[in-house]
This record gives C-alpha cells, structure tokens and sequence, in this order.
C-alpha cells in the first residue's frame, strides 16, 4: 500500500507537468491549428533561461520570473509572428516541418551556447517527508503537485469565466463567426500562444529539478506531451489533461509492477488502442471535415 | 563551458589548417568521444584531459620530435556513430585511436581498428572489452573484473551487508558491470534480493526508489552512467531512501556531486581513478585542469591525460611510429612516475589490454569526495 500511495504520488506529480505541456499543445491546436513539434524544447529553453538568471546573480524566484517573461516573448510571441505566421498560410505541414527545424536549432542552441552536459537545477520547494498511511511523500512532489493543479486550474479559471477567455474559445470554435461578432481573432489566436509560453515556462521549472537541465530533455518531454494530448482528445483542454495525468500515473505503475525495460512502449501501447477504439481522444469529440 | 567548446572547437580546426605541411611533422590520432549525448559528461572529460596532456608535449616538441595531431570526432554517445568514425579516421591511416569511453561504442567499433592493427586507447570498462582476444586494445581505467571484486570486499568487510539490491544501467557497461557484480556477491554469499535495470538517459527514477525501498536490502549498489547517478540520488533523497548507497566511480564523481547536490552526501565506493586522491602528482595535474579549463576534472579526465603520456612512454620505448609494434610492447609494460612523471600513478598494462594501478575507497563528505582508504595494485 505504502510503495502504491507513493507511486501515485510521484506519477501524479509528473503527469502533472506532462498535462500542462499537452494543455500547450491542444490550445494551439485548437485555435490555430498548429501542431507544434518544438513544444518539448519549449520546455527545454525556460530552465536554461533560469539558470542564465541566476547565473547573472538573480535569486531563484526572480530568475523564474525572468524565465516566464523571456518565454513569453520568445516562445509565444516572436515563434507567432516570426515562425508561424508566415508558414501557416501555406499549409499545416510546412508549419509542422518548420516547428521541427525549430527544435533541432533550440537543441543544438543550447547545446553550443550553454552546454552539452546536464546542468543541476534548484527545487521549487525543500526537502522534507510527510507519511501517509506508512508512504513517505515528498514535499517536491506535493509541491510540483500544487502549482501544476493551480496552473491549470487558473487556466480554466481564465477560458471559462473571462470575457478574454470567452473571445478565446469562440476564435477557437469558429474564427470566421467570432470575427463576424467583433472579436479580434488575430489578437486571440496570439493570446493563445502567450498562454503556452507561460505553461511551457512552468512545465520547465516544475520537471528541470527531476530531469536536471539538459539540451535534450524535450525529446522525452515532447513525445511525453504529444501522446497525452492525443489520448486525452487533441481538440479538448480537459482531454490534454487527463491525459497527461493517466501517462504520468501509467509510467510509473508500469516500471514498478509491469517492466522498467518495456515502460516506454506501454504508452504507445495506449496511444494504439485509443487511437483504434476512440480516435478522438478518451475526451474529445468528432471533427468532420467536407472534402 | 562555451570558452571550453571554443578552445576545443578551435584546437581542433586549428590542427586541420595546413594539414599537408603540418602531417610531414605530426602524428595523426584521432579522438572519438561522447560529446553530446548520454555520455558527454564522460566524453568532455576525457577530452579536457588528452587537450591538456597534448599541449605539453607538443609544447616540448612532440613525441620523437613530430607534433600530436588530434582531431576530435562526436559520437553522440551513439555505438552506430562510434562505428562509422572509427571506420572514417581508418582511412587516414591513424598511429593510435583514442576512445571511445563508452563500452557499447568500444566494442562495435574495436573490431575495425583491430583489423586495421591499429591500437585503441579506450575509457570503457565493461569487462567484455578485454575478454575479446584483441590485441590492440587498451585500457585507461579498471576493467569491471578489477573493480568489481574490490567493490564486493567492502561490502562484505565495510558495510557488512549479507544482502544487496542492484541498480544498473541497461547497456553494455552496466550489463557487464551487473553480471561481475552477481557473481562477486555469490562468491561471498550475499543475497542479491533486487536486481532493478533502467535506461539509458532515463530521466525519472521514483519507480525504482520504490522498487528499493520494498526490497529492504542492506546496501544498494548503483552502477549507472553520471547523469543518472545524479537524477537517481535527487529521488532517492526525496523518498527519503536510508539504505547505504554504494558505487563505482560513477557515483561519486565530482559531477555526479555537482548535479546531486546534498543528495550525494553519504554515498560510499570504490573509485579507480580521483582527483581527490591523496598523491601530490595528481593534486598538481587537477590544479592544472582547473586552470586550463576551469571546472573540476573527474576520473574521466584523469584517463584521457595518462593515456596520452601512456601513447608516448610506449612510443619513445619502441623509438618509431609502428602502431603493431607499438601493442607488442604496450602489453606488459610498467610505467612508473618515477621514470614518467605525468603518468601520475604506477600503472601496468597485461596481455589483454587491462590496467593495474593502486585504487581508493571513497566518501561523499559535504558535497565533496573524501579518500579514506588506498587499496593496491591487484598483481601486488
């Protein structure tokens, strides 16, 4: 029971980071039908951005600040209006090859300017063990918990019970009416990637302590993210999530009690049988296209 | 870092400028490491390590009066990629190969220098590397079947444990380092009540703290790669996992130490090679790498610098650039600081290619490696 609650807790806590990542991925999607292939480096960039900060003699919470803010401007505004935009006219796929030169030139960025190696990264809180029902649970974990659910719990907060957030899901759900109904859709769709900048930039501080800052940590992050959110539903933020929650959860049960060598099929497994059963994701509905 | 990339980028370009004046007087060996990837903490080391033991020799003239000509191959920590640079430098009819450090890379790619007869001077320690019949293979640190059997003393004498865990890393190194591990412990009678293996690069580890945990041995032994070493010590510490962790040199090296932080603290091993160890010569060559590079060098770094002077001891004995007489007279040979100061330590070379050198049992001390025992040679 002890080793199952902190299984639990631990796989929680990363499909925690996972879900925001796949948040990113489906907002994205859904309002601007970019497919992101550079969203694992994006959560890359932000801890290298930290620890710049810190390197410059900023305390860690300003340093993550510094991280947000430069994330925002890089990841969400300049990718918008200096990657996506002039691609996505031409077509989903030449964004979708873009968005994968994008990746390869942040990694190999990094990897030139910062380091090859892997860099050690300060936790958001301090060590401590809290028992429960003979589990020992950490603080981190709790802590990497706590500002994941607050994040997307704020998200929702946001799309749901704003008028910003409003304008945000009708430009998703069909530009041409909102913009019949004076909403500046250009305005919204870049909104949208300020947003995932932002949830990007958390992903990065919540998971670099686990992983440790390295250039090629977004390989497994982005692949983490992208399944989620296609098990979870591509077209759904609620999808993104479950799915990011049932990856985390289902990889550690399955190192533990399954195999630690085949932990990293076991997803695709998943991501098999749901692309076969629901293709539309545990939560996502239908898209019918005419042709 | 980005200065130590340039100066490494540079020395190497630098060296391809006037490649057809400068080859009349130089030597070519040509050096493939892990410089990204899994491994780059090893491969940079490593690399630091020749950088700095070349610019002296060539600083004084070279070996037998021609310049090291050394350029610096990427592996990507990939065997498939070691292959194919082993196979490229080949064509250039290189004196000696150096590296690669991982074991995985060594043994794809040994095959081709050995059927070139040309010597590999190599960092990998699986103990399958030497067991292989290849004569032109050589060490720079313990073979698994050296360090294993040291290891399993001090968990018999020094933490008396009569059961053990095992966590290693699924590829050639941690396989071979597993498999001398089991039998060691069987020769000595202790159970071995978990035998957990995990990925190369693997990045979360709370599966396997758990794992840990539910097995309740009275030591675990971890052998996997540096990174994660350090990503496994961050878990364990946040689980609160209090079993005496205890390891090779990839658990207490220094930046395992830097990655882990105050996780690394208590962690108990064997290590073959260390900057902290209690020999002035090696103190001095540290001071040296820190300076020239400005970080602390690890157990890597030590490898790349004594194989260098190992190629030119060798070389200077046989008085020409013959790379078959060069492995006839490498093996058995003893080199001693006495004769070859920047050799650091007494080192011996066997017939199969295997080191023998004075190790040392250490401690993490306040995020610091702390010597506390000195073990000698094997053939001693």
């Amino acid at each position: 029971m002890a080793s199952f609650i902190q299984l639990l807790v631990s796989g929680l806590a990363t499909g925690a980071i996972y879900a925001l990542v796949a948040v990113g991925f489906t907002l994205l999607w859904q309002t601007s039908q970019t497919i992101n292939f550079a969203q694992g480096e994006f959560v890359m960039l932000p801890a290298f951005f930290v620890l710049a900060a810190m390197n410059a003699g900023a305390p860690f919470w300003f340093a993550c600040l510094i991280a947000i803010v430069l994330s925002v401007l890089m990841l969400g505004i300049v990718f918008k209006l200096v990657v996506v935009d002039p691609m996505l006219k031409h077509g989903v796929l030449p964004l979708v090859i873009s968005t994968i030169a994008l990746a390869v030139f942040l990694k190999e960025g990094v990897k030139d300017f910062y380091s090859s190696q892997a860099q050690p990264f300060p936790t958001l809180a301090p060590d401590h063990d809290i028992s429960v029902f003979d589990a020992v649970v950490s603080t981190q974990s709790l802590a990497v918990l706590a500002v994941a659910i607050a994040a997307v719990v704020g998200l929702n907060l946001l799309l749901q019970k704003t008028r910003l957030g409003r304008s945000m899901q009708a430009t998703a759900q069909n530009p041409t009416l909102a913009r019949i109904l004076g909403i500046p859709v250009r305005r919204m769709v870049l909104y949208t990637f300020v947003v995932n900048a932002v949830l990007v930039a958390i992903a990065s501080i919540l998971i670099s302590p686990i992983y440790l800052a390295k250039f090629s940590n977004g390989e497994t992050l982005g692949l983490a993210a992208f399944i989620a959110a296609i098990i979870g539903g591509f077209n759904q933020v609620r999808g993104a999530v479950l799915g990011g929650v049932i990856l985390g959860v289902l990889d550690n049960f399955s190192a533990a009690y399954v195999s630690a060598q085949y932990r990293v099929a076991i997803p695709l497994v998943i991501l098999i049988i749901v692309i076969l059963v629901r293709p539309q994701g545990l939560l996502g509905r239908v898209e019918e296209r005419t042709v | 870092m980005l200065r130590t990339s340039l100066i490494a980028s540079a020395f190497a370009v630098g060296l391809g400028i006037g490649q057809a004046a400068f080859a009349q007087n130089s030597v070519y060996m040509p050096a493939i490491l892990e410089l990204s990837g899994a491994g780059a903490v090893s491969g940079t080391n490593f690399r630091d390590g020749m950088i700095l033991a070349v610019e002296e020799i060539n600083a004084k003239g070279g070996i037998l009066g021609k310049k090291i000509e050394m350029p610096l191959l990427d592996t990507q920590s990939e065997a498939g990629i070691a292959r194919s640079q082993v196979q490229k430098v080949l064509d250039n009819k290189p004196y000696v190969i150096l590296g690669p450090v991982f074991s995985g890379s060594v043994i794809t790619s040994m095959v081709l220098a050995q059927d070139a007869e040309i010597p590999q001077i190599i960092g990998g320690e699986a103990a399958a590397i030497t067991q292989k019949g290849n004569p032109y293979v050589f060490r720079t640190s313990f073979g698994q079947q050296f360090s294993m059997p040291k290891i399993a003393n001090y968990v018999r004498d020094g933490i008396k444990a009569k059961s053990v865990a095992l966590l290693w890393v699924n590829n050639d190194f941690g396989k071979g380092g597993r498999d001398t591990f089991t039998k060691e412990m069987a020769a000595r009678d202790i159970k071995v009540v978990a035998d957990i293996s995990t990925e190369s690069g693997q990045a979360d580890f709370s599966a396997d703290v758990v794992k840990l945990k539910a097995a309740n041995p009275d030591a675990v032994f971890v052998y996997v790669n540096e990174e994660e070493s350090a990503r496994f010590l961050r878990e364990a510490k946040k689980q609160g996992l209090k079993t005496p962790l205890i390891g090779e040199t990839t658990l207490l090296g220094q930046k395992v130490i830097d990655l882990a932080g105050d996780a690394a603290n208590g962690v108990k091993g064997h290590v073959g090679l260390s900057v902290d160890a209690p020999i002035p010569a090696v103190k001095e060559f540290a001071e040296r790498f820190k300076k020239r590079f400005n970080y602390v060098c690890d157990h890597n770094g030590i490898k790349g610098y004594t194989g260098i002077y190992f190629i030119k001891t060798v070389t200077e004995k046989i008085g020409k650039f013959d790379s078959k007489a060069f492995a006839a007279a490498a093996h058995g040979i003893t080199i001693s600081p006495k004769d070859v100061p920047n050799i650091l330590m007494e080192a011996t070379w066997d017939k199969n290619g295997d080191i023998d050198r004075e190790s040392f049992l250490g401690e993490v001390v306040g995020s610091k490696q702390k010597i506390v025992e000195v073990l000698p040679k094997l053939g001693k």
